[in-house]
């Protein structure tokens, strides 16, 4: 502590080694929330149900989708990112995972909402495997923290399919 | 700036005597521990105002609030960490007790090895 550089570099030295222990404890403060979110998805129409020329089946859908993630949000939430995906199981594959929608929610007042969108990304199978098919649509959110660790978790909602045939 | 130079100025005594003051041993050892003490209990203050209200931003402010404030307190060289100052020969004495003269060409051939 003999010099002002000497005390100077302690100081921030020290300052900034607090700052680090002070967002970890900021991180781990968001262990203490318990969030209560709730979902719900209607498919209001299929616009078409189509075989592509290279084989693969693709679907156009609109739907309502309303959300309450509000419980989500902490004093450490930067913005909670959310997507819909259409999940259903083929010959092929065990599980198939096609994200329809997303959307970044920046604020907790935002977090309640009600949106009638069409698709924002293509509904398209590995195969022609989509006549009749069941499958759910699951609403997944990623909490990102201003600092520390990010919390993923999701809604499935079930019972929903495909037309018989395409139209 | 007014505050910088008012810094500035406290060093003014010792550029014109030609040495550097530092602080005394007292003084140092008070400063660290004025310096650890105070960032700490303001990171505590901050993380609990930014908790309660709800503002990461708040805590964040209020830290940096208390870095800048123990930065003002514990950097410059003020007066009242200097209390018992070590008493170093004033220069003036110096001349009344001259050195040992060293021969030149012995120390040269000395330092040469």
């Amino acid at each position: 502590m003999h010099s002002f550089g000497y005390r100077l570099n302690a100081l921030l030295t020290f300052a900034v080694t607090i700052l680090a222990l002070m967002c970890a404890i900021a991180s781990l403060s968001d262990n203490f929330n318990t969030p209560s979110p709730s979902a719900e998805i209607q498919i209001t129409n299929i616009n078409w149900f189509q075989k592509q020329p290279q084989g693969n089946d693709e679907v156009s859908l609109t739907m309502n989708i309303s959300a309450d993630l509000q419980s989500l949000f902490t004093w450490n939430t930067k913005q909670v990112f959310i997507f819909v995906a259409a999940e259903y199981e083929t010959p092929k594959n065990s599980l198939n995972q096609v994200s329809l929608w997303d959307a970044i929610i920046p604020a907790k007042e935002h977090a309640k909402f009600w949106i009638h969108t069409s698709n924002k990304y293509r509904f398209v199978d590995q195969g022609n495997n989509l006549r009749g098919k069941e499958f759910n649509l699951t609403l997944h959110w990623h909490v990102m923290p201003k600092t520390g660790k990010m919390f993923a978790d999701k809604i499935v909602m079930t019972g929903y399919s495909l037309p018989e045939e395409y139209r | 700036m007014g505050l910088f130079n008012y810094i500035l100025l406290l060093y003014e005594p010792q550029r014109r005597a030609g040495i550097i003051m530092l602080m005394d041993w007292q003084g140092q050892k008070f400063v660290e521990q004025i310096m650890q003490i105070s960032l700490l209990v303001f990171a505590v203050i901050a993380l609990v105002a930014g908790y309660v209200l709800g503002s990461f931003h708040l805590m964040m402010l209020v830290y940096a609030g208390g870095v800048t404030l123990t930065t003002l307190i514990t950097v410059p060289n003020w007066p009242f960490f200097n209390r018992n100052p070590l008493n170093w020969l004033d220069p003036n004495e110096v001349e009344k007790h001259h050195k040992p003269q060293v021969a030149v060409s012995l120390k040269k051939k000395a330092t040469q090895k």
